[in-house]
């Protein structure tokens, strides 16, 4: 068991070196001078020149802007959507169509993104032809895409963690008199807050960093942040794209520390419940 | 609970994502075969339509199975599926070899741990999955880190071309799906009850044994589940074959597109589409079936 | 400790259906329950009198739970029809009966307080915050839980949950209260004191309880009344002596208690006596009454353990006893000691008779010492009264 051990835990200090060390390098070259981005320029560096320049970069920021308008309101309709197919699969038991609506919510998970940006930007242009909406592809297309492929993994989320859900809590609000819908929106609803939650921020990551559905399905002057970085790393490296994912990496990273310790203070303080509650008698 | 409500409630809370999805995932198929069988023409949009009205009253299905003799009979489209296909098996295979013991090491550490090792497999996934990719390119170019490095303490003296390979990609995909690979594994292997090893090596097996008879068997749902998670949608790649990939041979997710935008043949790359649909039909429905399982199972 | 007895119950060892004079409060008939095809519960009919505690007694499988279940509406009877006092509750949904649950989980909103988990049910009924106020502070000072309002599930112990869950169903004032396996969760001290708590509670609130459970002890000390379940059929209803003094079937003779149970031939067959022949047991069973069976059929004796005596001397043969001689070798065996097990107060005793078969005995530890007390190996009488077995026939 030992030597097992060993073997595994270095290939996850590999692994884990594997999948940090990309990132650390792109941070530490956001703050060389050169254009050339991996050659070190030993005179000037480091520097903060690039982040100068991405802060003044218009067509970036405009960009940015428009994939976090567009992702709140994909992730938000991927939630709704998400979690009434998550409860219908749920709790309807076996219902005609229960087959069909399981294979939509799970072909989207692995579907190449090739396919579903192509198919949905023939369906917007039959759409147009047919009944004159979507005029034109642009954020409401994009929008309407994302929220399509975003509601799967919703769906799975909040699937799994219904089907964990304890049923006596819900039999024993119908029993106190509650009807179904009343059941769901203040006992079930209430306690699956955090699937909810990560589903929102699955969601929101998933539509704010796509890059190929947008490219098929964006329209003239409706660029978002991936399709502009995309455009500019397939001529080569870019200084102030490392800025860019500098700055990420150091939001995600503060809101997933803040969001552990916060978990981790939560957990601590119920621990402590539980223990005072155990040795009172009776 | 399902049971006692409504009919109309019901009915919504059903009814409203099927009808989305009906709409903007099924749908969207049936155009995309129905064109696939249609032909180009130089109009906005650019395919002849498929339903046609002869002489007023008549209506005739028009279809065109030459795109897809075309896909057969070009040596273009043939080479990029199968260039595809062992690209996807070969970089989820390594996925694979790596994943298993990073996810088996975390399931078998201590509680805390676990919790950080999983935040540090999840954070990347985070970020940004372009510009993790986009690191790459700057890790492996001639003047990159990698060559800087080995040619600077002197292993190499030329740099090594590794952009624009197939090594590139299988690197660009191993590192970009890991995650997919390792949470269905973990998911699996932590709910191992470690009490059969021990009862193993009690009856005399090794440790490796010990694995190889109890562990991985267990373990086969979430080889499956990570697996598929990572061969279907690497079959189609965009991205990382374009930034990291080779130019002489094309992954069949660039010459969809490139059919679409750069050749306007929207029949082509609908027929294209769809064959690359049929290819993945097994997977996929293996796909479903192992979640429905895991599902099951978890009840 | 036995609750007191609640109405006057006539002993019988019935089997299925009572039908008194005054219907049921509960009136189940003839209630199937079918999972493909599988009866969970198969064709029950039970009554259950108001303000009495009745309890279903079964082992897992035996279709008790689900019975429950159907009462309280979270499942539909696949066929017969189940009667709350008068109402036919098919077409009912479990929101809208007056009957509560108290789960075995305990089912408490684990995101509200105490005081906002006993208030739920009253919310339903759309009463004034001051009226809810009031009935929750009320419960909760007759389940002695009034301090911990503001705590939440998780900041309390087991015991303390299983108040509030007793809150939360009686707070409604419910005309019935199911209650699945109550004590299960709880340890042996804690259930003792509950079981006589409840039962007080059940006297101040005049509530008729139906209680399921799989311990014997939990049913014979709570309920006025029980109903023995196996297989998804009802055994056999009557009060907790009946049951177990006088069980109509093998399977519930062994299923309460402990019994030594002896397969026999009758040999005489009057109306006031019987005589059986049992090689089992290596002897004759005489029996002070008579009994209906058909003749010439095999039948079971069944002999508690604390009905048989032990002694080193063959018994005195009892005056008025009707016999064919003096011999006084009938309801009598000769056997060796083989297990003692010593449980303070009492001893069991595992006794090899003369045939091979093992007969257990319960003794009273009656004096704090005895150095004669009968040991190991030793040779051993064992014998009973003429009216202690029961004769069964199934």
């Amino acid at each position: 068991m030992k030597s097992h051990g060993l073997f595994s835990r270095t290939l996850l200090v590999v692994g884990l070196v594997f999948l940090y060390v990309p990132i650390l390098s792109m941070v530490v070259f956001s703050f060389n001078n050169s254009r050339l981005v991996t050659v070190w320029d030993r005179a000037h560096s480091p520097t903060w020149k690039w982040y100068v320049e991405l802060m003044s970069n218009g067509q970036i920021l405009d960009a940015a802007w428009l994939s976090i308008k567009i992702a709140v309101i994909a992730a938000s309709g991927a939630v709704i959507l998400g979690t009434l197919a998550g409860v219908a699969l749920a709790r309807f038991g076996a219902f005609r169509g229960r087959a069909l609506l399981a294979g939509m919510t799970t072909a989207p998970l692995v579907m190449p993104e090739v396919i579903t940006g192509l198919s949905l930007l023939l369906l917007f242009v039959a759409m147009e032809q047919i009944i004159g909406w979507p005029q034109g592809r642009g954020a409401v297309t994009i929008t309407l895409a994302h929220i399509t492929f975003c509601m799967a993994y919703v769906t799975v989320v909040v699937q799994s963690r219904l089907v964990g859900f304890d049923e006596s809590l819900e039999e024993a609000a119908m029993d106190l008199g509650a009807r179904p819908a009343k059941v769901f929106f203040r006992i079930t609803l209430p306690l699956i807050v955090p699937a909810l939650v990560s589903g929102w921020l699955l969601a929101f990551t998933l539509s704010w960093d796509d890059v190929v559905i947008s490219q098929f399905v964006a329209g003239p002057g409706s660029s978002t942040l991936p399709m502009v970085i995309f455009s500019k790393v397939r001529l080569g490296v870019s200084p102030d794209v490392n800025a860019l994912a500098t700055i990420m990496v150091l939001i995600v990273a503060s809101g997933i520390v803040v969001s552990s310790i916060w978990m981790r203070y939560q957990n601590k303080r119920r621990e402590r419940d539980i223990q005072l509650a155990a040795s009172a008698n009776l | 609970m399902a049971r006692f409500s409504t009919r109309v409630g019901r009915r919504v809370v059903l009814g409203i994502p099927s009808a989305w999805l009906i709409l903007l995932f099924l749908i969207p198929f049936i155009i995309v075969l129905k064109i696939s069988f249609s032909e180009i023409q130089l109009s906005m949009p650019p395919y002849a339509p498929l339903l046609q009205w002869v002489d007023g009253k008549l209506l005739t299905v028009k279809l065109n199975f030459g795109n897809y003799a075309f896909l057969f009979t070009d040596a273009l489209y043939i080479s990029s599926y199968l260039y595809s296909l062992k690209v996807a098996a070969v970089s989820t295979l390594f996925c694979l070899l790596l994943g298993y013991p990073m996810a088996y090491a975390i399931a078998r550490s201590n509680p805390t741990s676990r919790n950080v090792l999983l935040m540090l497999i999840v954070l990347p996934f985070w970020t940004s999955f372009l510009l993790r990719v986009y690191a790459w390119i700057g890790l492996l170019k001639n003047n990159g880190v990698i060559n800087n490095v080995l040619l600077s303490i002197g292993l190499i003296h030329q740099p090594l071309t590794m952009l624009q390979t197939d090594f590139a990609v299988y690197i660009g995909i191993v590192y970009s799906y890991l995650p997919f690979m390792i949470l269905p594994l973990y998911a699996n292997l932590e709910k191992h009850d470690l009490t059969l090893i021990e009862a193993a090596a009690d009856l005399g097996a090794t440790p490796f044994t010990a694995f190889r008879r109890i562990t991985l068997p267990q373990s086969l749902p979430g080889i499956i589940a990570g697996s598929l998670l990572v061969f279907i949608p690497a079959v189609g790649e965009y991205v990382i074959p374009s930034l990291l990939g080779r130019t002489d041979q094309l992954m069949i997710g660039r010459v969809l597109s490139d059919e679409f935008f750069e050749n306007r043949d929207w029949p082509i790359a609908s027929s294209v589409a769809i064959f690359m649909l049929l290819l993945l039909v097994v997977p996929i429905m293996l796909f479903q079936h192992s979640e429905r399982r895991t599902l099951e199972a978890g009840k | 400790m036995s609750a007191r007895p609640r109405v006057d119950a006539p002993a019988t060892a019935a089997v299925s259906s009572e039908r008194s004079a005054a219907a049921g409060f509960v009136r189940i008939e003839h209630v199937t329950k079918k999972f493909a095809d599988f009866a969970a519960v198969d064709d029950v009919s039970l009554d259950i009198r108001q303000g009495e505690i009745f309890c279903l007694l079964g082992g897992s499988g035996s279709g008790k739970t689900t019975l429950l279940r159907m009462l309280a509406g979270f499942e539909i009877p696949t066929s017969g029809r189940i009667y709350i006092d008068g109402q036919d509750m098919s077409t009912i949904p479990p929101y809208e009966r007056r009957i509560n649950m108290m789960f075995q989980s305990y089912a408490l909103f684990p995101h509200m307080t105490v005081e906002k988990n006993v208030a739920f049910g009253l919310e339903q009924e759309r009463l004034g915050r001051q009226e809810i106020r009031r009935r929750v502070g009320e419960i909760l000072e007759i389940v002695k839980m009034s301090p911990f309002l503001a705590r939440k599930p998780h900041q309390l112990s087991g015991g303390q949950r299983q108040r509030v869950a007793l809150a939360r169903a009686l707070v409604k004032r419910p005309k019935l209260l199911l209650l699945d396996e109550p004590l299960a969760a709880l340890d042996r001290k804690l259930r003792e004191h509950t079981q006589f708590e409840l039962i007080n509670i059940q006297e101040q609130l005049g509530v008729t309880f139906i209680v399921v459970t799989h311990d014997q002890e939990e049913a014979m000390t709570l309920s006025s009344r029980m109903g023995v379940m196996n297989h998804g059929q009802i055994v056999q209803v009557g009060t907790p002596s009946d049951i177990y003094e006088f069980p109509a079937t093998r399977f519930v003779a062994d299923f309460i208690g402990s019994v030594n149970m002896f397969e026999g031939k009758l040999i005489e067959d009057e109306p006031d006596y019987v005589r059986i022949r049992s090689e089992e047991l290596g002897g004759v069973v005489y029996v002070n009454h008579g009994i209906s069976s058909p003749p010439e059929a095999t039948v079971w004796v069944a002999v508690r353990p604390e009905k048989i005596n032990l002694s080193r001397q063959p018994p005195k043969v009892a005056a008025g006893v009707h016999q064919p001689d003096e011999s006084a070798s009938e309801n009598v065996v000769r056997g060796i000691v083989k297990d003692i097990a010593y449980m303070g107060d009492m001893s069991i005793y595992l006794v090899r008779a003369e045939s091979g078969k093992t007969i257990r005995v319960t003794i009273p530890n009656v004096a704090r010492h005895n150095e004669d007390r009968i040991t190991w190996d030793e040779s051993v009488y064992v014998s009973w009264l003429p009216e202690s077995p029961i004769v069964l026939t199934r």
